[in-house]
């Protein structure tokens, strides 16, 4: 007998076939091989949104397990709507189970942020793209930028910080800014704040770089040298919140988000949903801990 | 309490599903059957079975439905739907010389071998908005089915007719493909697009791109941001037997799709001194029934291979990365996405720039004009 299938909605577990699953596991070993490196890969249509995660949900969707606990965030918050969406997704393709809790995710997807709470080596942690190309503000085309990461030709890059530097009197680059990876490839890190970048350098845990639409994987591998661009007078800093506390739990030492009331003032609160939940709840949290973090008064 | 507008996102975005469903159904009419829309929405069905790539007429209807007549998100679904199959073969080269044909035009000559076939096309009607459709019944349906009677005609197998690039061919009018023409055939839905890509993935990536990005291109090359004001040699429309060799080396025939190809003949002039000038190609080939596309297909494909470095419509990356409909709507899209932490580190540096401008003691009234003091920094 042969079954008609027609209409039946049968999704491969994980939503992608196995066939792409295995190209994209690939490439992520050949990533964390030539950590920085970007990779070009197959990029498959997810019923998502270009531009709106399919990188990480390449990613994740290519390495999860059923055992997995999977956290998302967006905008560092659990509850942003794109968040929530690609959650949902993610749980109704494999089953897996889901948290808000940093600490008992072992794997979290994310967009423009880096968690407040340290991570571990029995996490993975997936990091949606929008743009890989660091070169990209200098040089447009793909065929040429792809040149000059092979020739290690970053003239170009430097030239413009320092540009920067000249005209506004410090390098103007938000989020997103570039760092170069093991001494060799300068790497975009998406748009997450300078805040989370001293975060990547020689972390515990293995960061993986989906960029869909641009069809490229990138990783930055535990234990590696990760240096944001920064010249021997011009250093690189943090994000400044000038002593801001969080009005909710008078926390300084996180990344906050400035919240204005419907009369005008003007407060900030932290900006991880799930590090201030946990702030709120007097639990203990082992934060990220750099250089930068720690020259901040306490 | 609202501290941030996307708490609650899971809630605000179960409800907006359903919402969207109430606006797709709240008139009561009787719901629009998928066989209506394959038949009666059939340029629609076409459109999107090419942007999704994937040639599905039932499965393009339904999405078309899904998405309210939406022809982005129609092909958006289509493309995800494929992301679920595994590819299992590769089909032969088909063979257009063994096209049954519908619509079969050229512009070059007046006759043609085999004559021309105008076809379905609307490109000879006045459009007067018909207003008589809004009485359209059942009835009038039959009655003009009846009036109609047998004369459609059978479509014509092309048969042992030259095409008309033959006819330049043979007098050694059409110069042949460059030797050095990267000829290597790649899957762009297997492997990311590299520069400079190889004539296959630019054909390929122009099949599946969106119709009205490459005419704004082609068109941009016709009215001088270009190099081609070509004709078209022969528009053909009409179905193509598709085959595909099984695991013992057979080939197998299994089925027919429609596709319209276009060949569009260029006078190139002569680069240098004795050089004669000569005709060119420039190749499109779509599913479904798409003149638009096919014509614009075969400008940029001959645009792209002169590529004068001025001229958005001969850049390969200027033009397969920005005709893709599917990427180009995701991302300019995104932009609703909250994006307040790069907002908030952006904010972080411009304010600190201002407080260095003041201290500096440059163009205070500028400052001030730019609302400096809700710059200032909470104590």
């Amino acid at each position: 007998m042969i079954e008609n299938t027609k209409y039946k909605n049968r999704w491969n577990f994980a939503f992608i076939d196995e066939s792409t699953k295995k190209e994209i596991r690939r490439k992520l070993l050949k990533a964390v091989a030539i950590p920085g490196y970007q990779c070009p890969y197959s990029s498959p249509e997810m019923p998502i949104s270009r531009g709106w995660g399919t990188g990480g949900l390449h990613v994740t969707l290519a390495i999860i397990g059923r055992e997995d606990i999977f956290k998302i965030i967006d905008q560092g918050s659990d509850a942003s709507v794109n968040a929530c969406n690609l959650r949902d997704f993610v749980h109704a393709m494999t089953g897996c189970g889901t948290t808000f809790d940093t600490r008992k995710a072992t794997l979290i997807q994310t967009r423009h942020r880096i968690t407040e709470e340290a991570l571990t080596d029995k996490q993975i942690y997936v990091l949606q793209v929008p743009q890989p190309e660091p070169l990209r503000s200098v040089e447009r085309y793909e065929y040429r930028t792809r040149q000059m990461h092979g020739e290690a030709d970053y003239a170009k890059m430097w030239v413009s910080l320092y540009e920067s530097y000249v005209r506004h009197g410090d390098i103007l680059l938000g989020a997103g800014y570039p760092v170069r990876v093991n001494g060799r490839y300068i790497m975009a890190t998406t748009p997450i704040p300078r805040w989370d970048i001293p975060n990547l350098h020689q972390a515990e845990t293995p960061y993986l770089f989906g960029a869909g639409r641009e069809k490229r994987l990138y990783a930055i591998p535990p234990h590696t040298t990760v240096e944001p661009l920064e010249f021997e007078d011009v250093r690189f800093h943090i994000e400044d919140f000038s002593g801001a506390l969080c009005y909710q739990t008078g926390y300084g030492k996180a990344f906050l988000d400035e919240i204005y009331g419907d009369d005008g003032s003007r407060q900030w609160v932290v900006n991880d949903s799930n590090f201030l939940d946990k702030l709120k709840n007097g639990e203990t949290i082992v934060p990220f801990m750099n250089p930068y973090l720690e020259k901040l008064p306490s | 309490m609202g501290y941030v507008a996307v708490k609650g996102g899971a809630d605000a975005i179960a409800h907006a599903r359903e919402l969207v469903e109430f606006y797709r159904l709240r008139e009561q009419t009787p719901p629009v059957t998928v066989r209506q829309i394959s038949s009666q929405m059939r340029l629609a069905v076409d459109k999107v079975m090419g942007e999704g790539g994937l040639y599905a007429p039932e499965y393009a209807a339904i999405a078309l439905k899904q998405s309210e007549g939406e022809v982005f998100e129609a092909a958006f679904i289509l493309r995800a739907f494929i992301t679920t199959l595994q590819r299992r073969y590769y089909s032969e080269t088909i063979d257009t010389r063994e096209m049954f044909i519908r619509r079969k035009i050229s512009a070059s000559f007046r006759e043609i071998p085999g004559g021309q076939v105008l076809g379905p096309t609307r490109d000879y009607t006045q459009r007067l908005l018909d207003t008589s459709l809004a009485e359209e019944t059942a009835e009038t349906v039959s009655q003009f089915l009846t009036k109609f009677g047998d004369r459609a005609e059978k479509p014509v197998e092309a048969g042992p007719y030259d095409k008309v690039v033959d006819l330049l061919r043979r007098e050694g009018l059409l110069k042949p493909v460059n030797a050095d023409e990267d000829r290597a055939l790649k899957d762009i839905t297997r492997e990311a697009i590299r520069f400079p890509a190889p004539r296959s993935a630019r054909l390929q990536m122009m099949a599946r791109a969106e119709t009205g990005g490459l005419m704004a291109l082609g068109y941009s090359s016709l009215r001088g941001f270009g190099n081609t004001h070509p004709i078209v040699g022969e528009l053909r429309y009409g179905s193509v037997p598709v085959r595909v060799k099984d695991p013992t080396g057979r080939v197998r025939y299994i089925g027919r799709i429609e596709v319209t190809e276009a060949e569009m003949v260029t006078e190139m002039p002569s680069g240098k001194k004795n050089e004669v000038p000569h005709f060119t190609m420039g190749y499109g080939l779509c599913f479904g029934q798409n003149d638009t596309k096919a014509i614009n297909m075969g400008i940029l494909d001959r645009n792209m291979r002169s590529p004068d470095g001025r001229s958005p419509a001969t850049d390969q990356e200027f033009v397969l990365y920005h005709t893709e409909g599917v990427e180009g709507m995701g991302f300019t899209n995104h932009l609703k996405l909250p994006h307040y932490v790069s907002f908030q580190a952006s904010l972080s540096n411009v304010r600190a720039a201002m407080r260095r401008a003041d201290a500096a003691n440059v163009a205070p009234e500028v400052s001030a004009a730019n609302g400096r003091e809700n710059a200032k920094e909470p104590a």
